[in-house]
């Protein structure tokens, strides 16, 4: 019998899920926002 | 032979995804950008959140800004985007899904100057996109400062996406930051001209040697859930992935290069089918993107 193994790509997944989470918990994503809805000086080339 | 896919299946995929990616139309006609909750998310590509069309965040601007913060942490968020869409599609998203990488698809077709697929030194230059990811979105990110903040550094410095899809439409749009344009706008738009024209004469130029993204996704490359794969007891060693490749992979190379795009035209050549998108052959017989 084939033992099957778990795929990389899922065990690359969960560990995004697990980062999802924890940045979730250290309120990152309003970083995320706060940062996106404010034109971006250095991006356009003037900050 | 049977077609499943519609001949330039791949470019309609790539206006579509851009279109909806960026359909905030109101941004472009008023010269502001979209801040609603969408924003709270990471769009997979090369992406400028300061485009006015933009509707999710770039993961590169958003990574720089998180190691450009005063405290020092890291950037949980920013990484679980990277780590999902790298091991769901590693440089799928490159081939399929960026703008930026449609503008250089766009400009290669463009029937001017003899193409080439690579440029002199490739062996050498393909390692810039690394460069570009250690040195400016890392250390230069999390080391570098301007005045007392300390600054996304690709962003500022190289960036062409930020320059075509936020700076050139803000400033059509906005008279105030047209005069605030200096020196740093005329960098980062010379950067914008030599890899506009660079792009019609070779493939994908700022992808190949630059961008520090698909240097992320080419890590995940070799493990993703969609792959290219060769059966090398099917391969005739015809030679026409390689003649169809863009970026000039051998049979060998594609499924574990970090340089493959994964565009599928190694797919759609292949007289035996020894190579098709996944493991199994649910998707190998993709004939739509030939030429």
């Amino acid at each position: 019998m084939t033992e099957k193994k778990f795929p990389k790509w899922l065990f690359g997944v969960s560990i995004g899920l697990l980062l999802f989470v924890m940045g979730f918990v250290t309120r990152q994503y309003d970083d995320i926002y706060r940062k996106a809805i404010m034109i971006c000086l250095e991006c356009i080339g003037i900050g | 032979m049977k077609k499943f896919f519609p001949a330039n299946i791949r470019l309609w995929f790539q206006i579509i995804y851009t279109i909806l990616t960026n359909g905030y139309l109101y941004g472009f006609m008023s010269g502001k950008i979209y801040k609603g909750p969408l924003k709270y998310a990471c769009v997979p590509g090369l992406n400028c959140y300061s485009c006015p069309g933009a509707l999710g965040s770039c993961p590169l601007g958003a990574l720089q800004n998180a190691l450009a913060q005063r405290r020092i942490e890291v950037p949980f968020a920013v990484l679980g985007f990277l780590f999902v869409f790298g091991s769901v599609f590693g440089r799928f998203i490159c081939g399929w899904l960026c703008p930026f990488g449609l503008f250089q698809d766009l400009l290669y077709k463009i029937p001017l100057f003899q193409k080439r697929k690579r440029l002199p030194g490739h062996s050498v230059l393909k390692y810039g996109k690394y460069v570009m990811l250690f040195g400016l979105v890392i250390l230069g990110s999390a080391v570098l400062f301007a005045g007392f903040a300390k600054v996304p550094a690709f962003c500022k410095y190289i960036c062409p996406s930020g320059t075509l899809m936020g700076a050139v439409p803000l400033m059509l749009a906005d008279s105030n930051l047209r005069a605030q344009a200096g020196g740093l706008f005329g960098w980062k738009l010379a950067i914008l001209a030599v890899i506009t024209i660079l792009s019609i004469k070779v493939y994908r130029p700022f992808c190949q040697y630059l961008c520090p993204l698909g240097a992320i996704y080419g890590w995940f490359n070799r493990f993703s859930l969609v792959q290219v794969c060769w059966e090398q007891n099917k391969c005739i060693s015809c030679g026409n992935c390689q003649k169809a490749c863009p970026v000039d992979l051998k049979p060998e190379e594609i499924s574990v290069s970090p340089e493959c795009i994964k565009c599928g035209k190694c797919v759609a050549v292949c007289p035996t089918d020894c190579l098709h998108f996944y493991e199994g052959k649910k998707f190998s017989a993709y004939k739509g993107d030939v030429v």
